[in-house]
């Protein structure tokens, strides 16, 4: 029988979220930190992953500005992130026009509302 | 050591159909129509057809649906979808089928009516960890790579831009091509911004269209009535499926896929004759120059300048017009290899290249995700 109380690595990625906390996986044997959530280390496969809170602190790998009409929300910010501790991921630079993120700004991870669900964003250093 | 398929199979038929505008028809029409061409050409029936490839963005399951439409039974078939690369893949996948006799004349198929029905569309899933930041892809995968790769070698909007002149050019040459009249590096800088710093005119065509092409292996090729076009070499790679976990923004796979079908076709990038590299956006064709080794990396923006791949330059690259001004109903591999059969049999008129023997068709798909090269060369290349 399945446990249904436990979940794998991408709802438990959210629940960590919708308690306002960004968590990313490392391997207890290997030191390699993971994102996004696995069941194992992509490529070498090592099972060990833990949880471990991002200490949030990233670079700007790249970025661009998506052109949107006014009535629609206006142009936003996407950024993909390198962390800290090694993965890149995809969000959004906030706090600041998108047009003046570049690449190589530091930036700094918070969970925040997109669109009524916790994800999570960066702002400037 | 695996045995080379060099030359195992050739293209004998191709056909086109709607490419553009073809409001009232669907996309299995289209796709039918371009098949039914393309049989014509090769002097073979329906009934004579007992391999089917086919990929769209509209089928989840499109090799049954093409052969049910087409009323075929195949013997071997197969629906696999990695994109924009998805035929050029399938020619490898058809040679393989042909050679190992499990069936004698393969159809590969596509078709599409993004434009008439409304706009680009996609069967694709949303990608998880990416789809909540509404990236708009493709372009913003693109746009991202294009400002990582302007970031880290100089590479400038002007030299983005020069492919899509290069590209309007030929299309100029071609009266099937889409998009006409003049183009200059300014109309594209000034064009609508998309995602900084794609504009526009940096972004492919939205049209409607079919193709398909017909293939047999190589020692039935000459019972048709056009010149064989044989597939020397053709190798697949793909690193990524989402833009966040491509490894490197500037280095697409095409570097692992352009070594082996060299490899295998037994030709250098100094023995080809002219490119159809997949142009989605204006930085495709900078990345896929240096990642098959036509230039170094980092090199692409200068190498394209000066008009140097467009009509009466060095390197003779994407000469239908391409993706951004010829013909792109969303998924565009197997135009490229459409052309450079059209170009090797000398057939493509004013904008023939001249003596063509050596064709490289480079098919990209998702965000710079798969990349599957294929060399063509007519009867003096075997």
């Amino acid at each position: 029988m399945t446990d249904t109380k436990i979940l794998g690595p991408e709802a438990q990625f959210r629940t960590f979220l919708a308690e306002g906390k960004f968590m990313i996986q490392r391997s207890k044997s290997t030191g390699r930190h993971v994102f996004y959530p696995r069941l194992a280390v992509p490529g070498s496969g090592e099972t060990d992953l833990e949880w471990t809170e991002a200490s949030g602190d990233g670079v700007v790998y790249s970025t661009t500005v998506v052109r949107n009409r006014p009535e629609k929300g206006g142009d936003f910010n996407i950024a993909l992130i390198d962390l800290a501790e090694g993965p890149r991921l995809m969000s959004r630079v906030v706090d600041i026009e998108p047009t003046a993120v570049a690449i190589g700004m530091k930036v700094r991870a918070r969970v925040g509302d997109l669109d009524g669900a916790p994800q999570v964003l960066f702002a400037p250093v | 050591m695996t045995k080379s398929l060099r030359g195992a199979a050739a293209c004998v038929g191709v056909g086109m159909a709607g490419c553009g505008e073809a409001p009232g028809r669907s996309a299995m029409e289209l796709l039918a129509e371009s098949v039914h061409i393309a049989l014509a050409e090769a002097g073979l029936r329906v009934a004579d057809v007992d391999g089917v490839f086919a990929a769209t963005a509209v089928h989840s399951m499109p090799a049954m649906s093409v052969a049910e439409y087409l009323g075929i039974k195949p013997t071997f078939s197969s629906g696999s979808n990695i994109g924009g690369s998805s035929f050029q893949a399938h020619a490898l996948n058809a040679a393989l089928a042909l050679e190992a006799g499990l069936c004698k004349v393969a159809i590969i198929a596509y078709g599409s009516n993004q434009r008439s029905a409304g706009g680009f569309t996609s069967i694709s899933e949303p990608m998880p960890y990416e789809a909540a930041f509404k990236p708009r892809n493709p372009v913003t995968a693109y746009a991202l790579a294009a400002a990582r790769h302007m970031h880290d070698y100089g590479t400038t909007r002007e030299h983005l831009a020069e492919v899509a002149v290069a590209a309007r050019q030929w299309a100029n040459l071609n009266p099937d091509a889409f998009a006409h009249g003049p183009l200059s590096v300014e109309d594209v800088l000034k064009a609508r911004m998309i995602n900084d710093p794609l504009s526009k005119l940096d972004c492919c065509l939205v049209t409607d269209g079919g193709a398909a092409m017909v293939m047999v292996r190589a020692d039935r090729a000459k019972d048709h009535p056009k010149a064989p076009v044989y597939l020397l070499g053709a190798a697949m790679a793909h690193h990524h499926r989402m833009i966040s976990a491509m490894p490197d923004l500037t280095v697409s796979a095409a570097t692992d896929s352009g070594p082996r079908a060299f490899e295998m076709a037994g030709v250098g990038q100094k023995d080809i004759d002219l490119l159809m590299l997949y142009d989605a956006f204006t930085i495709n064709t900078i990345l896929f120059l240096e990642d098959l080794g036509f230039c170094a990396k980092g090199e692409g923006g200068p190498f394209v300048a000066g008009g140097r791949i467009a009509p009466g330059g060095d390197l003779p690259v994407n000469t239908s017009g391409g993706g951004l001004s010829c013909v792109h109903p969303g998924m565009y591999g197997l135009y490229t290899m459409i052309e450079a059969v059209t170009q090797l049999r000398g057939q493509a008129g004013d904008r023939q290249v001249k003596d063509a023997q050596l064709a490289l068709a480079h098919g990209n798909g998702g965000v710079l995700s798969s990349q599957v090269t294929s060399i063509w060369g007519n009867e003096a290349t075997l």
